[in-house]
């Protein structure tokens, strides 16, 4: 047997930082980056008498994504306490919630191999972050403890073992991170840690009922590291099972420098975490009001969209992924369709230079859709002198460089730089006699059947136009002449 | 003069202070004076801080000289039981793990008190984290009481108590987690009232069992109680489990004597592990009260007797959580060691006393996985069938009356090596707390052969203090104060 043998069972259990501006129980600004410790007080520190004091950001953020991943919300969730020792936990517990989260159910769908499939989710519930041991600044070797992160609000999304196989799980990951980002609750960075996942990994004879021991997965701080880890950790229980060997249940660290798994703790070593209800906070009422005020307020969804640009706008799947990958791109695109217009032909060119140039030049500028100069409506005015053939590819792009880079409108650029195209019948007539004059060679090589040649027409003309010939009007006349 | 200013009650004080008959300036002296004098023998003080009220008191004085004073508290000493959190004032809560803690902030109530005016004079004497009924568990000494030093003060709030029979200050506060300002306000002749949980903020509280936790104030008058709680009670947003319910106003009808009020007596309470001698001051005051006009209701609170049981498991399951802060990690006590976990353990076990331990290795146990239905769970059952038990009474009296504690207070060392009877000390005031419920300590008199002061203990509606308070002063106008305690001169 080898691994092709074997089913894999997947489970996530996501942790994203939610994007609230100060933390979950007081005031502390959330941003990332700061010298260690700038952003603390007593309540994050954990200082004797301190208590927690709701921010009501998370909740609405909380509430939010439940709905968004279909998942129902308790109208009274509570709060709960996991204890356990360690120095980046100022408490010595954790506020999170255990028995009645705030959100349960749901499910995300993805699609794999052409496939779709439901991930089922367990749970949404609601924490703290902790903060981070920091080894190897101070020069007496000791280690410190940065709290900046402590208390940044974390919402953990637990899916069901639906994942049968690290593609769906790389899927499932990057669908529930474009849908966290698209709302607006979080900012999808897996490196700086904003955005984390565990995994839970089993295997078991293929076809068999029975899921084998799972061990979690933790520390994969990217897609490639998540690929790594579960390949190497099926690699590695199949391995076992084969030689007549147990799984034991224990908790596992990815080495990333090694791309492997290491066992962190075992089942006997695990914590107690001595869970019970939080006595400094009241249980979380959620108003039925207040749930469907925060339905009304989604957006249309990633998928939505993009389902809704092949159904409507029949543009192929892969376009119409592209458009969705981030909300800002896919409202940017809508209004451009709105001024340029949603039949099929416009949506495609939009779709075209969207993908193509645009996201070419946002790439290099770095700048997300808010802070590109051009406009939607300049795009929209681009694509109407293209689709009027006024300008052709080449000027059409130098048009675009422009306006992205200083703002102004195309035409006006297309104007100034003199990139409209030549489409006058007797200008490329002109253009098309003086190349066939000058080619008596190539003529006869085509006419004897070299159609390849044709491209070189084209090109000789084109230049004698200085690029401007309307291509479409330039091929015609040239076949015209050479096959007339 | 000074003699005199110590005999004022506070609302005397307050009149005199506004008449501007005496000064803060001299009434501070005369606290400090008489704070060093007596406290080598009481040991009610962890800490003076008699510069800082000295300026607290001239500005005090600035501003009555102004006609500005900011409230009836202002220029009156008060003093804090040391689980405040005084900003740059160190707070210990009674441990050895918080030794020299300088916080960097107020306690929610210190705050009050200072903006009312108030002087601080210091840091009050305690069991450690509050866990004790006796006030021997101090890291720092035991306190002892002012009707015969032999004796205890009662715990935790033992000192804040002590203060006020010493006459060392003009009000106090304390925490009452299981009976912890009643019992030493029994102990020590003087009026104690732990509010309904939740109206008083315990933000800047050092917390033991959160759920139970409640400050409150202790006066050596039902009125000095009154004046206190209204400066201290009332919503505070960093305490969520602070209520919103408006403040009542405490003094406007605590003259209204007991006339038409239905006592509730409950069966359980007289009915046996009662000392016979407290039981005839208990049964005198509710013999008082019929002649005042009120009438007694036998009620019942048949699931009171879970009560100590409930508590013990509740109290340290939270504490045990609680406590796990104190990790040497960055404030406080740490122990050196050559790791994290040696310094975890060392740090740990230096710092907190046998009860604080006691108490720790408890609630882990309560809380273990396997064990957390059977007792947090079920404890937290009980404690819903408390509060129904007094629901039920409620429907029929306006008060529930009965002992404080079932002693006098008990000599030093009487219970220490056993914590179960010390644990027992505790058995009527538990309840009040198992059931979020305002419940008062008022003097009733001194036992017949001992000569010490019995309570009497009132418990009320949820957020009823004035019904309380009120039930009080008619107890206390009838029959007249205490004589002074004689265990310090």
């Amino acid at each position: 047997m080898a691994v092709s043998d074997h089913d894999v069972v997947l489970g996530l259990e996501v942790h994203a930082q939610l994007l609230t501006r100060s933390k979950i129980f007081c005031g502390c600004s959330t941003a990332f980056g700061a010298e260690p410790n700038a952003h603390v007080c007593p309540v994050c520190l954990g200082l004797p008498g301190v208590l927690p004091s709701l921010n009501r950001r998370v909740v609405e953020m909380a509430v939010r994504t439940g709905l968004a991943l279909g998942c129902s919300v308790r109208p009274r969730s509570v709060w709960a306490r996991k204890n356990y020792f360690y120095p980046d936990l100022p408490k010595g517990y954790q506020i999170s919630q255990y028995e009645l989260p705030i959100c349960e159910g749901g499910g995300l769908d993805i699609t794999v191999g052409g496939a779709e499939k439901r991930v089922r989710l367990t749970r949404i519930h609601m924490e703290e972050d902790a903060g981070k041991n920091v080894h190897g600044l101070a020069a007496d070797g000791s280690s410190g403890v940065d709290l900046n992160r402590a208390g940044v609000p974390l919402l953990e999304i637990v899916s069901e073992p639906d994942l049968r196989s690290v593609d769906e799980a790389v899927e499932y990951l990057k669908e529930l991170r474009r849908l966290l980002v698209w709302l607006g609750v979080n900012d999808g960075n897996l490196e700086e840690g904003s955005f984390r996942c565990d995994a839970n990994v089993s295997v078991k004879p293929r076809g068999a009922e029975k899921l084998g021991q799972r061990c979690e997965i933790k520390n994969m701080n990217s897609f490639r590291f998540l690929r790594q880890a579960v390949d190497y950790e099926v690699r590695r229980q199949v391995e076992i099972v084969e030689a007549g060997g147990r799984v034991e249940q224990e908790t596992r660290l990815f080495d990333p420098d090694r791309g492997e798994t290491r066992a962190m703790r075992s089942k006997e070593d695990a914590h107690d975490y001595r869970y019970f209800p939080e006595p400094d906070l009241p249980p979380v009422r959620v108003e039925e009001a207040f749930v469907e005020e925060q339905r009304r307020a989604l957006p249309e969804l990633p998928q939505a969209r993009e389902r809704r640009y092949v159904r409507e706008l029949s543009l192929p799947a892969a376009d119409a992924a592209l458009l969705t990958a981030e909300r800002q791109v896919a409202d940017y695109f809508e209004e451009v369709l709105a001024r340029h217009g949603r039949t099929p032909e416009a949506a495609k060119r939009a779709a075209n230079w969207m993908n193509g140039e645009v996201a070419r030049l946002a790439n290099e500028s770095g700048l997300a859709p808010p802070s590109w100069k051009l406009r939607p409506e300049g795009l929209a005015e681009l694509l109407g002198l293209v689709a009027a053939g006024t300008v052709g590819g080449p000027g059409a792009k130098q048009a675009l460089e422009e306006a992205f880079r200083t703002g102004a409108a195309p035409a006006a650029v297309v104007q100034e730089k003199g990139l409209a195209q030549v489409s006058d019948q007797g200008a490329i007539e002109a253009a098309v006699d003086a190349v066939l004059a000058r080619s008596p060679g190539e003529v006869e090589r085509y006419r004897a059947g070299n159609k390849k040649l044709m491209g070189f027409f084209v090109g000789q003309v084109m230049k004698e136009m200085k690029g401007k010939g309307n291509p479409a009007v330039v091929n015609a006349l040239l076949q015209k002449r050479l096959e007339g | 003069m000074s003699a005199s200013i110590l005999e004022l009650d506070l609302r005397a004080l307050s009149g005199a202070l506004a008449a501007r008959e005496v000064s803060s300036r001299e009434a501070t002296a005369a606290a400090l004076e008489r704070i060093r004098a007596t406290d080598g023998q009481v040991g009610a003080f962890l800490r003076v801080t008699a510069e800082q009220a000295r300026a607290a008191a001239a500005a005090a004085d600035e501003r009555a000289a102004r006609g500005a004073r900011l409230s009836p508290l202002d220029g009156v000493p008060l003093a804090v039981k040391d689980i405040f959190l005084t900003e740059g004032v160190e707070t210990t809560a009674g441990s050895r793990i918080l030794e020299g803690y300088l916080p960097p902030y107020d306690a929610a109530v210190v705050e009050r008190l200072r903006a009312a005016g108030a002087v601080l004079l210091g840091k009050l004497n305690m069991d450690e984290f509050a866990m004790g009924s006796s006030n021997e568990n101090s890291a720092y000494g035991p306190c002892r009481n002012p009707w015969d030093l032999a004796r205890t003060p009662g715990g935790s709030s033992g000192g804040s108590a002590a203060a006020l029979a010493a006459r060392q200050a003009w009000g106090t506060l304390g925490t009452d987690t299981g009976g912890s300002i009643r019992e030493p306000a029994a102990f020590c002749g003087v009026v104690g009232l732990k509010p309904t949980y939740g109206r008083v903020s315990r933000y800047g509280v050092i917390a033991f069992a959160s759920s139970l936790d409640q400050p409150g104030p202790l006066a050596r008058t039902v009125a000095d109680t009154a004046l206190l709680l209204q400066a201290v009670a009332g919503h505070d947003e960093r305490d969520m489990t602070s209520s919103a319910r408006p403040v009542d106003d405490y003094l406007a009808g605590l003259e209204g004597g007991a006339r038409g009020l239905r006592i509730g007596v409950p069966r359980e309470w007289l009915a046996g592990g009662l000392d016979a001698g407290v039981e005839v001051r208990v049964r005198e005051a509710l013999r008082r009260y019929e002649r005042m006009g009120a009438t007694l209701v036998e009620v019942s609170l048949p699931h009171s007797r879970y009560g100590i049981a409930a508590y013990y498991l509740i109290a340290p399951a939270e504490a045990s959580s609680n406590l796990a802060r104190y990790d040497g990690v960055r404030f406080g006590l740490r122990a050196p060691a050559r790791g994290l976990r040696e310094m975890y353990q060392q740090t740990r076990a230096r710092g907190f006393g046998a009860e604080p331990k006691r108490r720790i290795m408890l609630g882990t146990y309560a809380l273990s996985a396997g064990y957390y239905d059977a007792y947090y769970l079920r404890a937290q059952k009980v404690r819903t069938l408390v509060r129904r038990d007094f629901d039920e009474a409620f429907t029929r009296c306006d008060v529930v009356a009965g002992p404080v504690a079932p002693t006098v207070a008990f000599r030093l060392g009487e219970k220490v090596e056993d914590p179960l009877q010390m644990y027992l000390a505790d058995v009527f005031t538990i309840t009040a707390n198992l059931a979020a419920l305002p419940g008062l300590s008022v003097p009733c008199g001194l036992h017949p052969e001992q000569g010490l002061p019995v309570g009497l203990q009132l418990v009320g509606r949820p957020f009823d203090e004035a019904t309380l308070l009120r039930a009080a002063r008619a107890l206390e106008r009838e029959q007249g104060p205490l004589p002074p305690p004689p265990g310090v001169a």
